[in-house]
């Protein structure tokens, strides 16, 4: 018996303009899918796929533009598009309750949390007064906000992430939905929030009886949550299936390369296959297999007809004309990735670096306190080696990277860069030395002068810094690097706005590669891309490295990317370095409690839950560190002494460092 | 040479205005952004009729812009000597209009007199017979009205001719369907809706020279100047009012908003006293009192100015000058605001990486960016100055009494509001000219803000 | 929260200052208190004795900023630094061309400027806010397109139009109320009635639209969609959540002309003849009268930094997020 039946949707977006008639975007083309009541069902696909779309068509949310143009969605046998907007408004948050990707701009921010609940309260349970705040307070009680009367009063700014997403919820549940619409519900939040909301959404579904559609891009949260799964591919469903079928053998070539872009450590120092090309835009029409173009097991009929569903296995369907189960993707599994020869000296050596900001109040800005986004860290990374920092939002990486760089002065501490110290520099005297170090930024959007020609973004550092030569030369640099980074020469004389985002990333590393530097910060530089193309950007960053012996601080928060590419690993915590050492050593035999919970935290695409302990709460404000072991008042083993002092550092072995007096 | 060109320093930057915006466009051309911008606005059947009415009221301007002096008749053994008076083009187009000139008041399409005056061969006080309105009848008035008609209808017939053949060219060089120039309104094209303005204009002026020349159309003043010519001429002051003053408050604004929020530190506290403390003046006080000290400095050196012309142009700059200094500190301000935001773009990190220098990055990286802010807020402006030019020659701190302006025919006129029965042409005239030339600049304003604003485009 | 409003009260001290050394630049530096006597009397039939004269009797005799003669601290008092400019700190703003004193002149003409200036304010403020938000519920409709062409067309009149036609039509053709005038009391209203509406009238185009816009870009925020996925109806979610959020903004430029209210309207009035502050300004501009200008730029200043003040508090009780930071 299915809660939720959706027939042949389409949704379409009007296009065109008065001279050339009018189009329409179809953004959801036909997409068929049920859910039954109790079920967790997840629409899995990379972006612009059309999942959140479905979603806010099936809740009649859709944008002003967009309209459902055809099919029909049944819930709980009443025909969801047909119904008056007043009958409607009962199927949002009665019937079908839906949270959000942002949980930060989601929120009403000048209401308190107590009015957006008792306000759904009012609507669907009829409460109000001293009874509605009771059950509100509830509410926050049964999704882990902890001391609820107090939390009632407060405004969204006033919680974390992780607290307003559990609010969120908490308003979705006020009307008792049988449906909850999760839209990449855990997308913003750091990975071991994201394990604390998986694991309420989990249990709400599991005690409530209520189904489930989650929508996300993330192979790990499907193999944790999901009981089926649906593949979306440019607005359609490719494939359907149970999720252990799903995850044991794949059926829709598409999923299969899904999965073998996926970073991990077998694949380490080998290529991580992707997907060429790009998702096709939403106002083409396709005759036949919306995939067939970046399709490697493309046949002639692939083209011409769209394929039907096939059976493929016990519950499984799939849309293609591939008999039987698609080819598993040859991704050259690897060797470990060649270390560079161990030299004397490190390239970078970084030594009790601190950046603080400091917090002014009062009557005259005096500095009352500092922010201390950086609070001593120490790192060292070697010519041609990739380390990787890792950590959590808020834990200083960023900072710590751009302080390195110079691009903010740091508060106290060394950097030294082949020896030469950088903080004793004055601008003048970092000039020359930039050509040395580079940086690759997190938005592939924000980091390209919209304004600038590509030529000119990448010829930009080589006439800063004098190493471009005559103007024939640099032309024929920028045309050397476009190919480098797999780009045509050509495409110099375009503007980013033509560009996608993984090209646009490929120009930004171009930029940075123009002045020939010996280390690369590249800062979160797949985060903002979907997995195929990330798996190109790390090819690349790579084979780069291979050619150019660079040196990579890889800053992130995505510990399969690490475990892909990392030779050495340092994880931040709150402003330092918890603990250091090899891939190995910190991935595969973790010792501070911190660096343990946040592996366990990751959900694992083979669905293997950890048994390490998950983490309570949040990460403390930097303006206010916990007194001793900053991450004490989270951490399972902590006792009375940990509040006493910072830990020093203990070594295990020649490189392995943990910041721990429990061990 | 019967004429001496003349360039007042009102029209050197009205062309110097004029070469920089085409500058402005040659460079947009090559700038993909900044041309998928104007594309829309191109496309935009509302923003593209508000052009074709603000190209003829530019046309006007220019035309108006382009000054002489007239060579007075040669006087033996004299070298040549020029009129004092100067006049532009446009006087030169309307010398029927200008030189036409009736006693005092009279009432749109009149042949008399708006008041009775004591004739000299009668004792009755009578409505006098206007000196050229309507003169062409002659002492048959009965045929007033078919007169009328039939210029009408002229009128009317002329400049349907005058567009069908515009029309057919246009046809014949695009190769489009002539029923194509007529679809206005959903499913037409922008194209159509420039094709009917320019209808609309082209009847409006047609009708305009053929009653014009034998009636005053829209009537005369007290001292009996054609109300026609004066609106003609008030276009002029309304463009320069609304295009100089942001013109001349633009480097000045840009220069200190990208200082403020690009240095930041002091320089910043600086500039942001400096356009607080200006922007808590209230505007038209502030406005006041430096036109009057204005005026103190002009009328306590008349030696400065050779004609009467400049005199009156220099009060007109001056002006200018003052509207601009206290209207750009919400420009400074919103770019400031602007700068904060793109200097922590990554794409101004990664210039400072490279150890890329200050102004380099604020000409390159910053500037640029900032650029549609600036012509949108070059277009906001330009309707909210015309009318306060009417405002401000009201309060008596507007441009010279002698210049011909909305504001000065306003102020004027509504001395008149008494009047029994009402002195209303004039007054109406203005109105009218104003409305037209305002309700353009909104719209054809509103589309630019819309297809260069991202965030606008709801 | 106590320590940002003193900070804020600190900060217009600078400000003041520095709008009074620009008002005594602007009208003793520009032009020497010789040329103003020259130009008011006449360039033509000017004598050093008149000017002198004219000079004495507005106390614009003494040295600019430092009096070599004077001892004893009166060389920085006895200037007209320190009498014209410094002493507008203690209220005194010295007398008027006409020998009354302007500070009492501006008391007892507060108050007819007020009456006609907070009714139109209110009223102008909360028919916008309706129209706007008549609109924006009928956003996408052919209603909100002609709505908005219309306000396109009502701000694209000049207000003289709004001022002369209104008098005009309801005055001379209609003689529902007089043309002009006041008159203290309960009279007033029918003096004030048509002022008023015309104020209002004049503003609606402008404002409605610019209200629009903001409660648009709130529309389209993430909470918007949040709150109809509880299944708010249209009205709740524009009235609670819209409305309480587009308040911020709003605020920003409603809250800082509150003061200068007081300060009248110029048009408003001369064509009223309202004897508030907007007519005794317009007066002084066209006879001249430097004192009396300079007084209403220093008062209109100080009228807009108590504004600015008041928009930092109204934050405060609007914003949840600037009150309990």
């Amino acid at each position: 018996m299915s809660i939720l039946s959706v027939r042949d949707l389409v949704i379409e977006i009007p296009q065109g303009d008065l001279l050339r008639g009018v189009g329409a975007a179809r953004p959801v083309d036909g997409i068929s899918f049920d859910i039954a009541a109790g079920e967790c069902f997840a629409l899995l696909g990379e972006s612009g796929c059309g999942k959140s779309m479905t979603a806010l068509g099936i809740m009649r949310l859709l944008p002003a533009a967009a309209r459902a143009s055809a099919g029909t969605v049944h819930f709980e046998d009443r025909d969801v598009l047909a119904l008056p907007e007043a009958a409607m408004r009962g199927v949002r948050g009665g019937g079908i309750g839906m949270i959000f990707q942002e949980p930060a701009t989601s929120l009403n921010p000048v209401l308190t949390v107590g009015d957006q609940i008792v306000e759904a309260l009012q609507l669907h349970a009829g409460l109000s007064g001293a009874a509605a705040r009771a059950r509100a307070a509830g509410l926050l009680d049964q999704v882990g906000i902890p001391d609820p009367q107090r939390r009632l009063d407060e405004y969204p700014f006033q919680l974390s992430g992780g607290l307003r997403q559990r609010v969120m919820i908490a308003i979705a549940l006020a009307g008792e939905p049988r449906l909850l619409i999760a839209d990449e519900p855990t997308t913003a939040l750091d990975v071991t929030i994201q394990a604390q909301v998986l694991d309420l959404l989990d249990d709400l579904r599991r005690k409530q009886g209520m189904a489930l559609l989650l929508i996300t891009h993330d192979l790990g949260v499907v193999a944790r949550m999901a009981d089926r799964v649906g593949v979306m591919y440019a607005g359609q469903l490719v494939e359907d299936a149970p999720r252990r079928e799903f995850f044991a053998q794949a059926a829709h070539p598409y999923s299969v390369r899904l999965f073998a872009a996926l970073p991990d450590a077998e694949r380490r120092g080998g290529r991580l296959a992707t997907i060429p090309g790009s998702v096709p835009a939403a106002d083409a029409r396709h005759p036949g297999c919306r995939f067939a173009e970046r399709c490697s097991d493309v046949m002639a009929q692939c083209g011409s007809a769209p394929p039907p569903w096939r059976e493929a296995g016990d519950g499984q369907r799939v849309r293609c004309f591939l008999p039987g189960a698609a080819p598993a993707v040859a991704a050259a599994s690897g060797s470990e990735p060649q270390a560079a020869a161990a030299e004397e000296r490190p390239l970078l050596q970084v030594t009790d670096l601190k950046v603080h900001f400091p917090i002014r109040r009062g009557l005259l800005q005096r500095a009352v306190g500092a922010v201390r986004a950086v609070d001593g860290m120490s790192l060292q990374l070697m010519p041609g080696r990739t380390l990787a920092l890792v950590g959590e939002s808020g834990c200083g990486k960023t900072t710590a990277g751009k302080a390195m760089l110079q691009l903010l002065r740091p508060t106290a501490g060394s950097v030294r860069l082949d020896g030469v110290e950088l903080t004793a520099c004055s601008t003048a005297q970092l000039r020359p030395l930039r050509a040395k170090m580079q940086m690759v930024f997190q938005d592939p959007f924000a980091s390209l002068n919209p304004r600038l020609r590509i030529g000119d973004i990448i010829a930009e550092g080589m006439q800063a810094l004098d190493t471009g030569g005559a103007k024939q030369d640099m032309a024929a640099r920028v045309a050397g690097l476009l190919q480098q980074v797999g780009l045509r020469a050509d495409m110099a004389g375009r503007y980013p706005h033509e560009f996608s985002g993984g090209q646009r990333q490929r120009i930004a590393i171009a930029r940075a590669l123009a002045v020939n530097p010996q280390l690369l910060i590249c800062d979160e530089p797949t985060s903002a891309l979907d997995v195929s193309v990330q798996a190109q950007i790390l090819n690349l960053l790579s084979d780069l490295q291979r050619e150019l012996k660079l040196a990579y601080l890889f800053i992130t928060h995505n510990i399969a990317v690490v475990d892909y590419l990392a030779h050495d690993v340092a994880v931040m915590y709150l402003g330092r370095v918890v603990e250091r050492g090899t891939a190995d050593e910190v991935l595969r035999r973790p010792r501070h409690p911190y660096t343990r919970a946040l592996l366990a935290a990751v959900p694992r695409v083979d669905g293997v839950r950890s048994e390490a302990p998950k983490l309570a709460g949040d990460m403390p404000s930097a303006a206010d560190p916990p007194a001793g072991c900053h991450f004490h008042p989270r951490c399972p083993l902590a006792d009375e002494s940990c509040r006493c002092s910072y830990p020093v550092e203990t070594l295990f072995g020649a490189t392995h460092a943990v910041r721990c007096i429990k061990l | 040479m019967s004429i001496q060109p003349m360039l007042l320093w009102s029209d050197i930057l009205l062309f110097v205005l004029i070469a920089s915006i085409v500058g402005l466009m040659l460079w947009a051309r090559r700038q993909e952004a900044l041309r998928a911008a104007w594309g829309r606005v191109a496309r935009n059947g509302v923003a593209m009729a508000a052009a074709t009415v603000l190209a003829a009221f530019v046309l006007v301007g220019l035309l108006d812009s382009l000054h002489y002096r007239a060579l007075l008749p040669a006087q033996p053994g004299a070298t040549a000597r020029y009129a004092v008076e100067v006049n532009s083009a446009l006087d030169a187009l309307l010398a029927d209009l200008r030189l036409r000139a009736e006693k005092t008041y009279s009432a749109p399409l009149a042949t008399h007199l708006f008041a009775r005056e004591a004739l000299e061969n009668s004792t009755q006080r009578e409505f006098p017979r206007l000196q050229f309105g309507g003169m062409h009848l002659g002492a048959n008035l009965a045929g007033h009205e078919f007169d009328l008609a039939l210029r009408l209808s002229r009128g009317v017939a002329g400049g349907l001719a005058v567009w069908l053949l515009l029309a057919a060219a246009v046809c014949r060089w695009r190769g489009m369907e002539f029923a194509a120039l007529l679809r206005i309104g959903s499913g037409g094209n922008a194209l159509a809706a420039v094709s009917v303005t320019l209808l609309a204009i082209l009847l409006l002026l047609g009708v305009a020279i053929s009653v014009g020349g034998g009636y005053h159309v829209f009537g005369t003043d007290k001292v009996g100047q054609d109300v026609l010519y004066l609106s003609l001429k008030s276009i002029r002051t309304g463009l320069l009012i609304g295009t100089l003053t942001t013109l001349v408050m633009l480097p000045l604004a840009v220069l200190l908003g990208i200082l403020a929020g690009y240095v930041g530190g002091w320089v910043d506290d600086l500039i942001q006293y400096l356009y607080t403390t200006l922007s808590s003046i209230p505007g038209v006080l502030l406005i006041a009192a430096a036109v009057l000290m204005m005026q103190v400095v002009i009328d306590t050196h008349p030696d400065w100015f050779a004609t009467s012309a400049e005199r009156a142009d220099a009060r007109l700059l001056a002006l200018c000058l003052i509207l601009g200094m206290t209207s750009w500190t919400g420009v400074a301000r919103l770019l400031r605001g602007e700068t904060l935001k793109l200097r922590e773009l990554e794409f101004v990190q990664a210039a400072q990486a490279f150890g890329v220098g200050r102004l380099a990055i604020m000409r390159r990286h910053i500037l640029p960016n900032l650029m549609h802010i600036v012509l949108i807020s070059l277009v906001m402006d330009f309707s909210g100055l015309v009318l306060a030019e009417a405002v401000l020659s009201y309060v008596g701190v507007g441009v010279d009494p002698t210049t011909i302006s909305f504001g000065t025919m306003i102020n004027t006129a509504r001395m008149e509001l008494a009047r029994e029965p009402m002195v209303w042409w004039s007054l109406l005239a203005a109105f009218s000219f104003m409305f037209a030339l305002v309700l353009a600049a909104n719209l054809f304003a509103d589309a630019v803000r819309d297809a260069f604003d991202p965030r606008s485009s709801a | 929260m106590l320590a940002y409003v003193i900070r804020r009260l600190l900060y217009a001290i600078p400000i003041l200052v520095g709008v009074n050394l620009f008002t005594f630049a602007l009208f003793f530096v520009v032009n020497t208190p010789d040329d103003m006597a020259r130009m008011q009397l006449g360039v033509k039939r000017v004598t050093p004795e008149a000017i002198q004269k004219w000079k004495a009797e507005r106390g614009y005799d003494k040295p600019l900023v430092w009096n070599a003669a004077a001892s004893d601290g009166a060389q920085l008092t006895e200037t007209i630094f320190f009498s014209k400019s410094v002493r507008m700190f203690a209220g005194d703003f010295g007398r008027a061309d006409d020998g009354r004193d302007i500070a009492r002149e501006i008391g007892s003409r507060m108050l007819p400027s007020l009456a006609i200036a907070l009714p139109t304010f209110t009223l102008g403020l909360f028919v916008a806010i309706c129209f706007a938000l008549l609109l924006v519920f009928f956003r996408a409709t052919a209603l909100d397109f002609y709505g908005v062409v219309l306000c396109v067309a009502m701000m694209s009149i000049s207000g003289l139009f709004y001022i002369i036609g209104g008098q005009w039509l309801v005055s001379k053709v209609w003689h529902l109320v007089p043309i002009s005038g006041y008159s203290g009391g309960l009279d007033a209203g029918k003096f004030l009635i048509l002022p008023v509406i015309i104020g209002v009238f004049g503003g609606i185009g402008a404002s409605t639209r610019w209200y629009r816009t903001i409660f648009l870009e709130e529309i389209s925020r993430d909470y918007v969609r949040t709150a109809r996925a509880k299944g708010l109806p249209e009205r709740v979610v524009l009235f609670r959540h819209v409305l309480r959020n587009a308040l911020i903004p709003i605020l920003t430029g409603v809250v800082v002309v509150i003061p200068t209210l007081f300060m009248g309207s110029l048009l408003t009035e001369s064509f009223f003849g309202i004897p508030g502050l907007g007519s005794y300004t317009i007066d002084a501009i066209n006879a001249q009268d430097f004192a009396v200008v300079r007084s209403m730029v220093f008062i209109g200043s100080v009228l807009y930094i108590i504004g600015l003040l008041l928009t930092d508090l109204s934050y405060t009780l609007a914003d949840p997020r600037v009150r309990l930071q």
